[in-house]
């Protein structure tokens, strides 16, 4: 259980998506203009995530890596099926993302219409493919672990987000010069917020 | 003084709306604001008369920093003498401190003065007062033996990128001079952390008396040491803590010095005692945390002493209080201190990569003030919405 706790808390803060690994940073950057908005993606987000890691962990470690089909039969351990892990892994996830767009547009068809594009971009979002390859990478001894840094992950790109998104709404009314408004400011805001995020950055837990 | 403002009115003619000098209209205004009470009246709208005007807010800020500022001239001259074996009188020190430390002043208000002056040319808007504080903030978080360049480079950075880029005071997003603070932190971690820069003169390879350590408390405590002592080997009590005769940036040593500005703050009303109170509420809550649960040295630190140590009052009383970078709702300023206070001491005690994590706190806070806002917005809407419901 601490362990799981760990994870959830570095995934959070000391690996965050945005500000440690700079992934999922094109709908972060376009969809961040309102805090409520930017909530619906956020929660969208963990959702995916959160289904889609321990889904491609079972398929990471019952059918893709190394010796993982020998459930099957003992003559399979030898199989590696490893090298389609991208196009599994991508799979999962853009039909996860499907399911996600219609519960959204059954339910709250206003924040479906102000997602617009990037709800259905959410498949190609680098966030979620890169949850999937760190939990590949990372080795999670099991589904549990796997899953507590899958939501990790999402919660730490949904506070960025939102955190973003407050910032963007109280600067709307600031003298930012003409050249900056828009993307460059929000560049510029990325930049000090990960200058901020760099606190949590050599924690060991 | 009538001359004085004859020799104004003469000039002034060249930078109006197509004078010769036109272009320096902003910075004109500037000095004939601070020499005069400008005659402008207003045109439109309801207005409420005060002498609390900008430049007054920020003089008072100033004020309040002097003891901090004084405590630090001599600081920096006491230890210097210590380092060197040294018996020196109350002036020498004063002396020496002052020399080294005066020069980043400068450095700091001439540079990002000039930048703040340059930008509201090319943007034409006015010269706005806000540096004065940050121009006396940075020098005070600095070490003393920090390079002037690198107070220059520093600030021109916090004065841009942390503020003009946003249009200039009241806009920005972060607090200015721990912005400056972190940029070097980050670019130069040699020269602003370590054993060796808190003490005037010690990196340039000075003669000191055997053994001398520079290390701050932090520093030792870092070290899993739990007796902290002085460069040549005395130990600290918690009252060295609190009167601030120990190693650390120019300002931040002396609670007592920092809590006469803080009544200065607080009496004047220009400072939030919410915010300080709950940053030092934060912070005693984490102390009493880590001493419960505490399985090294470090963690075994008293809360009381974690108060007093580092730049925990300095930032709780000077920067988190920064009503720009601060939350704006007075809900939010309990929410904003405590969670300051909170992760400052969280960092410093558990992240092994700073000794120090006031700073980081609290521009990490200032990144989330406003979605604290926001939340408090939120909440008091619909707190009020069911109100008007029910009365319904």
């Amino acid at each position: 259980m601490e362990n799981l706790i760990n994870i959830f808390v570095k995934s959070i803060f000391i690996d965050n998506m945005i500000f440690a690994y700079f992934l999922g940073m094109c709908s972060y950057l376009a969809v961040s203009k309102t805090v409520k908005t930017s909530t619906g993606l956020g929660i969208a987000v963990i959702f995916v995530l959160g289904f889609t890691v321990p889904i491609n962990y079972l398929i990471e470690n019952y059918i893709l890596s190394e010796g993982a089909l020998s459930w099957l039969s003992p003559k399979l351990a030898e199989v590696d099926l490893s090298f389609l892990s991208f196009i599994m892994f991508i799979a999962v996830i853009a039909s996860m993302v499907q399911l996600v767009e219609m519960v959204i547009e059954k339910f709250t068809p206003s924040l479906y219409s102000s997602l617009g594009i990037f709800l259905p971009l959410i498949a190609v979002n680098c966030a979620i493919l890169g949850g999937a390859l760190f939990m590949q990478e990372r080795e999670y001894a099991n589904i549990a672990e796997a899953t507590s840094f899958a939501l990790g992950s999402g919660v730490g790109w949904f506070l960025a987000i939102v955190g973003i998104a407050a910032i963007r709404e109280k600067i709307r009314y600031s003298n930012v010069p003409p050249a900056l408004r828009g993307l460059g400011i929000t560049f510029i805001i990325t930049g000090l917020m990960g200058i901020a995020f760099m606190s949590f950055m050599g924690i060991k837990l | 003084m009538s001359a004085l403002r004859r020799y104004i009115d003469k000039i002034k003619p060249n930078v109006e709306e197509g004078g010769k000098f036109h272009l320096f209209k902003s910075t004109f205004e500037a000095f004939e604001t601070f020499l005069f009470v400008p005659n402008t009246v207003t045109k439109s709208g309801t207005h409420i008369r005060d002498a609390m005007d900008m430049k007054r807010t920020m003089f008072l800020v100033v004020i309040a920093m002097i003891p901090a500022l004084l405590f630090g001239i001599w600081n920096t001259g006491y230890h210097h003498f210590l380092a060197l074996g040294i018996d020196a009188s109350f002036w020498e020190m004063i002396w020496y401190g002052f020399i080294r430390v005066f020069p980043i002043i400068v450095v700091s208000y001439v540079v990002g003065l000039g930048t703040e002056f340059v930008f509201a040319q090319i943007r034409g808007h006015e010269v706005a007062e806000g540096f004065l504080v940050s121009g006396m903030l940075i020098p005070l978080v600095m070490p003393v033996d920090v390079p002037l360049w690198m107070v220059a480079l520093a600030t021109v950075f916090a004065v841009i990128i942390g503020k003009e880029v946003f249009g200039g005071v009241g806009m920005n997003i972060l607090n200015p001079a721990l912005t400056a603070r972190a940029f070097l932190f980050f670019a130069y971690p040699s020269q602003m952390s370590g054993d060796a820069v808190w003490i005037g003169g010690l990196r340039r390879g000075m003669e000191t008396v055997d053994g001398f350590s520079g290390a701050t408390i932090l520093g030792q405590a870092a070290q899993n040491n739990s007796e902290f002592v002085n460069g040549i080997g005395e130990a600290y009590s918690s009252w060295n803590m609190f009167l601030g005769n120990i190693p650390g940036s120019i300002g931040e040593t002396s609670t007592l010095a920092i809590l006469l500005g803080a009544f200065i703050l607080i009496a004047t009303g220009v400072g939030s005692w919410k915010i300080i109170f709950s940053v030092f509420a934060g912070g005693a809550v984490m102390g009493l945390l880590l001493n419960t649960f505490a399985v090294n040295e470090f963690m075994e630190v008293p809360f009381w002493e974690h108060l007093l140590l580092g730049g925990f009052a300095f930032g709780a009383v000077f920067m988190a209080t920064d009503p720009v970078s601060a939350t704006q709702s007075e809900r939010g300023k309990w929410i904003y201190g405590f969670l300051i206070g909170f992760l400052a001491i969280l960092i410093r005690v558990l992240n092994p990569a700073y000794p120090e994590g006031v700073m980081l706190a609290i521009l990490l806070m200032n990144v989330f003030a406003p979605l604290i806002d926001h939340y408090v917005v939120e909440n008091n809407i619909r707190k009020r919405l069911k109100r008007a419901k029910v009365q319904a």
